[in-house]
């Protein structure tokens, strides 16, 4: 079965009424340096940081990291986890507490509602928030999908809807790294659930998270280079296949179940 | 004709007591300049942009959605070109002459200029460049993302700084401010950057 990676800036141009898919179009359009119409109202409203609630931004805070740095070692290493937990997503809180410092109506605001519309946030630290909002939520999912023991064939419910959506896992994989590899510049690669409630890979542009088109994210991979540069150097393609070793397939369960329309 | 990659203008440890170590020359231009070279050629083989000159094929793609990979090849082939000739190993000072005036001119002073410019470096949020451009005849700092570059926006470019995190990571991990701050006090060919505005 075929899927589509549907533009994000389709829906940011407000023309996401239908069905308007581009097929695999894998990159971003040039000259969309700083966007300045805001995604389309979503169809979720679900909590999507968490599988049971959503992420708060008074003050926005950096998780610790469920494992030790050194934990999943079959894709990733120690330095690039300290450094990515420890400053890279540290960089992003500390951002969005800047940025919202004078703003106590859209601080109280989840981080998922300030995306979802980010019409809501003042036009001045739009972009900041949709920046920095996103860099946190997507990293604070990331660590949660990952774990030391991970790996290996996906496990119940979600096992059976990549095989009823893509065929197999491995064509769902080759798929999800293809999406990821072509993804140019920064950015991320999600299995999502669409709008219509199938399961659907997609990849943003920097730290976009698909929620702003309406999605909820179920699983995503960071195609930034700071995710793979010390281990894997150019080699995007083998950090996207080792990734695979350390996918979460109980979280990514649960988030499953959590993404299932109410 | 392919397309083919110019010499690195200095050896790949020439920078490595001036903050870029020689694995970082050997990633970023050995293998990912390289791979823009070779996907590009790939993508044109047979087309009528195979014979066109490197700059037309970066105009002509511009825009264009069923040539957005062609134009993110062709363009970072050209940036990367250009950004090497904006290092040198013994680079960094200020500029003379008629840059200096019309940098004074443009920003108020070198000091200005570098504020400016290492703020646009810093705030290009994911992958891409800052470059300093001469635009109607006036001096400007821009930054574009990914492969965009101010040829595609009728301006002349003077000067630029790769802010994709593998232009970095290896000396610098997270580091981007401390990354430009090196590149101004001790890397950018100034002679370099006289010459595109006489030229
Ligand atoms: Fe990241
Ligand atoms: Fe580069």
């Amino acid at each position: 079965m075929k899927t589509f990676l549907r533009h994000p800036i389709t829906a940011l141009l407000g023309v996401v009424l239908s069905a308007i898919v581009v097929a695999c179009q894998p990159t971003q359009p040039v000259g969309s340096q700083s966007p300045t119409a805001s995604p389309s109202p979503a169809v979720t409203t679900l909590p999507v940081a968490y599988p049971d609630r959503e992420l708060s931004a008074s003050p926005a805070q950096l998780p610790p990291l469920p494992y030790a740095a050194n934990a999943l070692n079959q894709a990733i290493d120690a330095q690039t986890m300290q450094i990515h937990h420890d400053r890279h997503h540290q960089t992003y809180v500390d951002n969005i507490n800047d940025a919202l410092k004078d703003q106590p109506n859209v601080q109280k605001l989840s981080v998922e509602a300030m995306l979802r519309d980010l019409n809501q946030v003042p036009e001045a630290i739009r972009q900041t928030v949709r920046n920095n909002a996103g860099g946190h939520l997507n990293h604070t999912i990331f660590w949660q999908i990952m774990a030391p023991n991970g790996g290996g064939q996906p496990t119940g419910a979600i096992a059976q809807e990549i095989n009823q959506t893509f065929g197999s896992f491995e064509e769902f994989r080759k798929q999800f790294n293809a999406a990821g590899s072509d993804r140019f510049g920064s950015g991320w690669v999600w299995l999502v659930r669409n709008p219509q409630g199938q399961l659907q890979i997609v990849s943003t542009p920097n730290q976009d998270n698909p929620i702003s088109d309406g999605s909820y994210p179920i699983m995503g991979n960071d195609v930034w280079e700071h995710a793979y540069y010390l281990r894997y150097q150019n080699q995007r393609a083998q950090y996207l296949n080792n990734w695979w070793n350390v996918v979460n397939w109980d979280e990514v369960n649960r988030r499953t179940q959590a993404s299932q329309p109410r | 004709m392919a397309f083919t990659q110019p010499a690195l203008p200095f050896p790949k440890d020439a920078l490595a007591s001036s903050g870029m170590k020689e694995e970082t020359f050997e990633y970023h231009y050995g293998k990912h300049h390289a791979a823009y070279v070779a996907n590009l050629n790939k993508m044109v083989e047979g087309t009528e942009l195979e014979n066109m000159p490197l700059e037309e094929v970066i105009h002509t793609s511009f825009g264009d959605s069923s040539k957005t990979g062609i134009f993110n090849n062709a363009a970072q082939v050209w940036n990367h070109t250009f950004f090497w000739n904006c290092l040198s190993p013994k680079g960094g000072g200020a500029p003379s002459g008629e840059l200096a005036a019309k940098i004074d001119a443009a920003f108020g002073s070198f000091d200005k200029f570098k504020e400016e410019f290492s703020a646009a470096a810093a705030t290009q949020f994911g992958s891409g460049w800052a470059w300093l451009v001469e635009d109607s005849g006036t001096l400007k700092v821009t930054k574009t993302p990914n492969a965009e570059n101010p040829l595609v926006h009728g301006q002349k470019p003077l000067l630029t700084l790769d802010v994709w995190e593998h232009a970095y990571y290896l000396d610098f991990q997270n580091a981007r401010p401390a990354f430009i701050k090196n590149f101004l006090d001790n890397l950018v060919n100034w002679d370099f950057v006289a010459q595109n505005l006489a030229s």
